[in-house]
């Protein structure tokens, strides 16, 4: 088990208080997994992302510990945390095309920040220069400034220097969100590319788009208001997702599962709750069309199917009575909106691909 | 690169000489009659010998000429170093006051801003991670920077000079001493040098020490100083970058301080009776001294010129971003 990640808890210290970010969440990353961790904005994924690396001063560590190779990861410590960050875990950060000194050339940054870690670029010189190749920049790109290049070879240079000391993790925050569909293909491939040349033993892609973890991700993990919600295979994801809040996030997508010349596709209405003094019990109650009395009580984050996990007392009950199949059927014609999405009905992602060919 | 230069030098000289125009023309325009103001000191009872002389030093000046043959005579001297002959301190040329009194200028202002400069970006540095600093020094420095420069000069002078005597109230040197390669001599300019240089410094350092900090802070919060913290780089390499981007505003600023470093700070040189630059310019104004104002905006200008060009080549030297510009321009 590469990383392991134990009820962890990180808030943000805000003048109003301390908003809960990421609220309790277990999981675990298998070696060679990419996991892809999406859900909307603000729901915590970044939050989470960053944490395992780099706690800024506004971030606290509430609770909860951290694993990776069968050793505690100090992430409240940040001096100790040094020693680990490139070398154990690393991170393709949200910003990355302005991750890089605007004054610096990249490889005077790749020297300085080796340097300082107590290594030279010499060493890895070679290696670097392959990498560079591999993900399609120019041999010179060493001796150019960032600002001598586009926004994504950028962002490409930005991955090969976090990379270069072949961590454990990789966290890769939002990579293919500012760029054109041709280059997120691209930048997905350099990922599991990436994770197949062993450069990077397993990785945590957090984006809000399914559809490029439909294409790298071996897992998928979503997330609603600093809570876990599912996690299962990236395949039982898209096509049988258990959880409503996933079920709701597939069905507003056009790229997958959805067949919108016979509907209109929908949103999910409704807001997320407040972070700063969330309502007990299940968080997606609120919009959530299959709410019920149970629902006021908080949902454990329990393995349902082997290999997946859901926090929803409705999913629970279902697979338990075994009523799965008649729920969905039953449900899907009062609520219209969310309630549509069920996994059985619509297409499959490979069916959609299918359907884009006719 | 050298189509960039060219460029460059070009603007240069065209704003040299729109400024050499614009600094004959001013004093032209100005109300009043330098001449007939000087012709007034010899106290002549009778009209005919004073229109007599009138006519003399009108036409010794030059000022009887058509504005155009003025203007272009004036060129000509210029081109010739000659600035033409004081009226106030008649007849001393204009280029021999200028070059007694620069060295008390550049003496007093150079080090002032230069030291300010180093001090005020490696403090504002400081402040910017270090809380104790920024309580203490800052405040300090806002206070300095807040207060009018003139009334901190008097108090400077009134206090440590006039009450305490640690200081001499007035002057470049002791009078009566002769000029030359003495100890005594130099030591008096020192001891006159220091309090005028010490109320710069402060209200200049406070300047810099403000500006540096907040830059430094904002280049702490960008997205590459996180980047590399997240890659566990230590906190030296981080500051380093920042201090070294920061910089580069505070570059621009300080061109602009020692442009007009040359023609002397006015008020400094005026509370302090300093026979500098600036209070040659007062001089020379309230004396309505044609020749002696021009020739000191003269070297105004050239330093302000002098010292952008200067600053240009730097930065292209410290910000590789002007280098790509230049790129551009030459391509």
């Amino acid at each position: 088990m590469s990383l392991s990640v134990e009820n962890l808890r990180i808030a943000y210290r805000t003048l109003r208080g301390d908003v809960q970010a990421v609220d309790g969440v277990t999981f675990a990353v298998a070696d060679r997994e990419i996991m892809g961790l999406a859900g909307e904005s603000g729901c915590g994924k970044s939050t989470l992302g960053n944490s395992l690396i780099f706690i800024e001063g506004r971030m606290k560590h509430v609770g909860g510990t951290v694993e990776l190779d069968g050793k505690a990861l100090p992430i409240s410590d940040d001096r100790a945390m040094n020693h680990h960050r490139m070398r154990d875990v690393s991170i393709i950060p949200q910003y990355a095309m302005s991750a890089l000194n605007p004054t610096k050339k990249v490889g005077t940054l790749a020297h300085d920040l080796l340097k300082s870690r107590g290594m030279k670029l010499a060493k890895v010189l070679p290696e670097f220069r392959r990498r560079v190749a591999l993900v399609g920049l120019p041999e010179n790109v060493l001796e150019m400034y960032p600002f001598e290049l586009s926004g994504g070879m950028r962002q490409r240079a930005t991955m090969v220097i976090s990379t270069l000391l072949n961590p454990s993790l990789l966290i890769a925050d939002e990579v293919t969100s500012a760029l054109d569909v041709s280059n997120q293909r691209a930048v997905g491939e350099l990922l599991t590319e990436f994770r197949d040349l062993g450069y990077v033993k397993s990785m945590i892609v957090i984006t809000h788009d399914l559809s490029i973890l439909a294409q790298i991700a071996d897992t998928i993990m979503v997330m609603y208001a600093g809570k876990l919600t599912e996690k299962a295979s990236a395949s039982t994801m898209i096509d049988k997702p258990l959880h409503p809040y996933t079920q709701a996030l597939l069905s507003s997508l056009p790229e997958v599962g959805v067949r919108y010349e016979d509907r209109e596709l929908t949103g999910i209405p409704g807001r997320p709750p407040s972070l700063l003094s969330p309502p007990p019990g299940c968080r997606f109650r609120e919009r959530c069309p299959f709410a019920y009395d149970k629902c006021v009580e908080d949902p454990p984050f329990m393995e349902l199917l082997p290999g997946h996990q859901v926090a929803c007392w409705k999913a629970a009950d279902d697979v338990a009575g075994g009523a799965g199949r008649e729920h969905n059927e039953a449900s899907a014609t009062p609520s219209g909106g969310a309630g549509d999405a069920s996994p059985e009905r619509g297409p499959s992602l490979g069916a959609r691909a299918g359907k884009g060919a006719e | 690169m050298t189509r960039y230069f060219a460029r460059k030098l070009g603007l240069y000289v065209l704003a040299f000489w729109a400024g050499v125009t614009i600094d004959w023309a001013i004093p032209r325009l100005m109300p009043g009659n330098p001449i007939a103001a000087y012709v007034d000191r010899f106290a002549l009872n009778s009209q005919g010998p004073w229109t007599a002389l009138y006519k003399l030093f009108d036409k010794a000046f030059g000022y009887n000429l058509p504005l155009w043959d003025q203007y272009w005579h004036y060129w000509d001297n210029l081109f010739h170093g000659n600035l033409g002959i004081s009226l106030y301190a008649f007849p001393e040329k204009v280029t021999t006051m200028i070059a007694q009194a620069a060295p008390y200028t550049l003496a007093l202002l150079v080090p002032a801003i230069l030291l300010s400069y180093v001090l005020g970006n490696r403090i504002g540095a400081m402040a910017a991670r270090r809380k104790v600093l920024d309580n203490t020094v800052l405040p300090l420095g806002y206070l300095f920077q807040a207060m009018p420069y003139a009334w901190l000069a008097l108090a400077a002078a009134f206090y440590l000079a006039a009450v305490e005597h640690w200081f001499p109230v007035e002057g470049g040197y002791a009078a009566g001493l002769a000029s030359g390669f003495t100890w005594a001599y130099i030591s008096s300019l020192l001891y006159h040098w220091f309090l005028p240089f010490l109320t710069v410094f402060l209200v200049s350092f406070g300047g810099w020490s403000i500006g540096m900090r907040n830059l430094v802070i904002y280049e702490l919060e960008t997205d590459y100083a996180r980047y590399l913290r997240a890659l566990g780089a230590r906190g030296r390499l981080v500051r380093r970058y920042a201090y070294r981007n920061a910089v580069l505003p505070q570059l621009s600023g300080l061109a602009l301080q020692l442009g007009t470093v040359i023609g002397g700070n006015i008020v400094t040189e005026v509370v302090f009776n300093y026979p500098g630059l600036g209070h040659l310019i007062y001089t020379a104004a309230t004396d309505q001294d044609y020749a002696l104002l021009q020739g000191i905006f003269i070297f105004i200008i050239v330093g302000v010129l002098v010292a952008n060009f200067v600053i240009d080549i730097v930065y292209i030297w410290v910000d590789p971003r002007t280098r790509l510009s230049m790129q551009g321009a030459a391509a």
